[in-house]
């Protein structure tokens, strides 16, 4: 049986057949461990209806546990949703195979924002109102975990951003947690491979300024790459999903910069390389983890080659976890290597079920204050402290867009 | 300088593809008189079918995906010009052709329901059209993720000047006219200079001007209006398809079919079509121009300009602000357009 659910109907929405269903449908995972296993099904897509049987360990099998996430599974950055969605659900399929939470498996309830706040807010409403969720994963994108978070507040139901890094997301209130840095670090830590490892003594910026995300990014980069000696020579701005770019781009090849931060979403990003690397702009292009996705590569080809951008982890990192983590990634998805996001979402997954663990009760406060004393947490982007900010310490990697198959390679890592 | 003449040449490409998007909103409505709202879901149409053509039939017969062969792109023309010629067809027989006996109204929002119906099927994840190593490279319908068109001309740039700023701090820039430039401003003077041609010198063009003047004058004279309506609708279309695939070339990396990018484009060329007076072909290109003149032209000289004296970096922000206060300035000072004719209502 087939759990569909369909993404709330917003103005223009009716979208998505079974065709790809589990993609974008809440394939609930619940009791899915080592029953679908067993029979060699898809466990992506498929559950049970009933509990597995007797395997070591024992999977679980009580009265499922709703939790929530919304993301983008479709719009402008639908990778981030996408990967995001794979992550968790990875999470919660090892988690119930090994007897879930006090035998009670998680079972996962899933609406698409496609990119757009409005959806977002109606998404979490709906998980918290209808669905009764005990906690909500999600938003990547900061402007949406923003329209989002305010409803898990009022509610008192514990939200866990995977990724979103600017600083307001999780000053909304104490329900709202994150498992990623925060963009002051982040545009710090760009800033200080441009200086450091770039040697760059000027830098142009060139940012989507309907963006939270992107136009905070670019505010904390500039900060800091002033405090380190560089000069920002000239700032300009776009609107998310404009196609030409080339009076910004103009401007800023006239002042020459050494390094050019565009703190976008990829798929801007790979529009602005095309047109900067045929107007003649050869520096290099640095970014945030808004760029980190498969489409970036295959939008900007050649044009992103030899540019660097900050993200949570890289795939060619040599810790055994990661690796671990990767292989089994690739054995559940066909083989996809997994970008910083769906490491982020697997990591968010992991912490809320350990928290439900410590907890010893899905209330909201108590769940909140579980998540809150989480110390010293492996994850696979790293080591996950939660601050008395609710932000997570943790360090950063730069990777640099560059082999064949192009793609992300560790280059660096910036420690806090 | 340099800047000034490279920003010129984007706006003289860029008003080349508003141009033929607003002929389509001008033709309709000279002779349906009702403003087509799914024109530029048609457009959309067309920048999609050209990836997909083109990823298809390169993976297809195993062509070299870095420098296909140039009797690719004509291909891939004809296939979108087919594809969103048959949808509009469609489109007016099904959607607007049962309501034509009905209030004005009533084909304004049908209009408005069909080019929702035609963002939203057009990125349901699709059957996939064409793969590689078990990856899907393209699907059709189009999917809810931004793809890449690939470079069916050859990436180079026809004239290239440099440009010695005067000032010795800053850097000799160079002018560049890229192929993919000239070849969206030469075809895009093709198309309306064919169009121009069907419109006044022939038969059929008599026919279409003689409906949009009066449609019932003109049945009783013989003209087989409904014939020559749909044939209104699909010459739109196909011009809207030709500027899908000229934008699809200038600009590879597509969003998806419902990103609301695509929207504001189809408004910008609807501006341009009433800015040239809404019913008239001329004006239609030349609103398509001065649209993309102002809008361009807005950008750089507020950013070169103004910005400096006030401190900031909204240049850029207001393009959008330029195009609609165009609009606005027009409609007060001639509701008809520049070259459109004013109508008195009969009382």
């Amino acid at each position: 049986m087939t759990w569909f659910s369909r993404s709330l109907s917003g103005p223009r929405s009716e979208r998505s057949p079974a065709s790809r269903g589990a993609r974008n449908v809440l394939a609930s995972v619940a009791a899915l461990g080592a029953c679908a296993l067993a029979l060699g099904m898809a466990p992506k897509s498929i559950m049970p209806s009933t509990p597995g049987d007797s395997m070591a360990p024992k999977p679980a099998s009580g009265a499922p546990i709703l939790v929530g996430h919304y993301g983008s599974l479709t719009g402008p950055e639908a990778t981030f949703g996408q990967s995001t969605s794979e992550g968790i659900r990875l999470a919660f399929k090892e988690i119930n195979a090994a007897g879930g939470i006090d035998g009670r498996p998680i079972e996962l309830r899933e609406y698409d924002t496609k990119g757009e706040p409005k959806e977002a807010t109606l998404a979490v409403t709906r998980l918290i109102k209808s669905d009764k969720v005990v906690a909500v994963l999600g938003e990547v994108a900061s402007g949406l975990s923003l329209a989002g978070g305010p409803v898990c507040q009022e509610a008192g139901v514990p939200m866990i951003s995977p990724s979103s890094t600017n600083v307001r997301v999780t000053k909304v209130g104490d329900m709202i947690f994150r498992v990623c840095f925060i963009d002051p670090f982040q545009g710090s830590a760009c800033a200080k491979f441009a200086t450091g490892e770039l040697k760059a003594k000027t830098a142009a910026m060139l940012y989507d300024q309907k963006a939270p995300y992107s136009v905070d990014l670019a505010k904390e980069f500039k900060r800091a790459f002033k405090k380190l000696g560089g000069d920002v020579v000239i700032e300009q701005t776009y609107t998310g999903g404009d196609g030409d770019f080339t009076t910004q781009l103009t401007s800023i090849r006239a002042r020459k910069p050494d390094v050019l931060f565009v703190p976008g979403y990829y798929t801007d990003v790979g529009n602005i390389a095309l047109q900067a690397r045929k107007l003649g702009i050869t520096c290099p292009m640095l970014g945030g983890d808004g760029w980190d996705s498969e489409k970036l590569a295959e939008v900007a080809g050649k044009a992103i080659e030899g540019s660097f951008y900050s993200n949570h982890y890289a795939p060619d990192q040599p810790d055994e976890q990661v690796q671990t983590f990767i292989a089994k990634y690739k054995a559940d998805y066909k083989g996809k290597t997994p970008d910083g996001l769906a490491a982020l979402g697997y990591d968010a997954a992991m912490i809320l079920a350990d928290s439900m663990k410590r907890a010893g009760s899905l209330d909201g406060k108590k769940l909140r204050d579980a998540i809150a004393a989480t110390k010293d947490f492996k994850g696979v982007t790293g080591v996950i402290t939660i601050d008395a900010n609710r932000d997570a310490v943790k360090s950063a990697v730069i990777v640099e867009m560059k082999g064949s198959p192009l793609g992300p390679k560790y280059r660096a890592t910036v420690t806090p | 300088m340099a800047d000034f003449l490279q920003i010129l040449i984007t706006a003289i490409a860029v008003g080349s593809l508003y141009a033929l998007i607003a002929l389509g909103y001008t033709m309709v409505y000279g002779i349906l008189k009702f403003i087509n709202f799914a024109h530029s879901d048609i457009f959309v149409l067309g920048a999609w079918t050209s990836l997909t053509a083109s990823v298809c039939v390169i993976t297809w017969l195993k062509l070299d995906t870095q420098q296909p062969p140039l009797w690719l792109a004509p291909v891939v023309l004809l296939c979108a010009m087919v594809v969103c010629g048959g949808v509009a067809f469609l489109v007016e027989r099904l959607a607007y052709k049962p309501l034509r006996k009905s209030a004005r109204l009533n084909v304004l929002i049908t209009a408005i329901g069909v080019s929702l119906l035609l963002q939203n099927v057009g990125q349901l994840p699709g059957f996939t059209a064409a793969e590689k190593d078990g990856r899907s490279l393209a699907t059709v319908p189009f999917g809810p993720s931004p793809s890449r068109m690939p470079s069916l001309l050859p990436d180079t740039s026809l004239i290239s000047v440099p440009f010695p700023s005067g000032d010795p701090t800053i850097p000799a820039a160079s002018v560049q006219v890229n192929l993919v430039d000239v070849f969206i401003f030469v075809s895009a003077m093709v198309l309306m200079f064919g169009l121009q041609h069907l419109v006044y010198r022939t038969k059929l063009g008599a026919a279409m001007r003689a409906v949009s003047f009066n449609t019932e004058t003109a049945s009783l004279m013989g003209v087989p209006v409904d014939r020559v309506m749909s044939f209104t609708f699909v010459t739109g279309a196909v011009l809207a398809a030709a500027a899908g695939f000229l934008y699809a070339l200038k600009y590879p990396g597509l969003n998806q079919p419902a990103h609301e990018i695509w929207v504001l484009l189809g408004l910008k060329a609807f501006v341009a079509a009433v800015v040239g007076g809404i019913g008239n072909v001329r004006g239609a290109v030349l609103g398509g121009f001065l649209i993309a003149l102002i809008e361009f032209m807005g950008m750089y000289l507020f950013s070169k300009y103004l910005d400096p004296l006030m401190g900031t970096n909204m240049g850029t922000n207001l393009r959008d602000v330029y195009v609609f206060s165009v609009l606005i300035v027009v409609l007060l000072v001639k509701p008809s357009g520049l070259l459109g004719t004013p109508v008195r209502e009969k009382v």
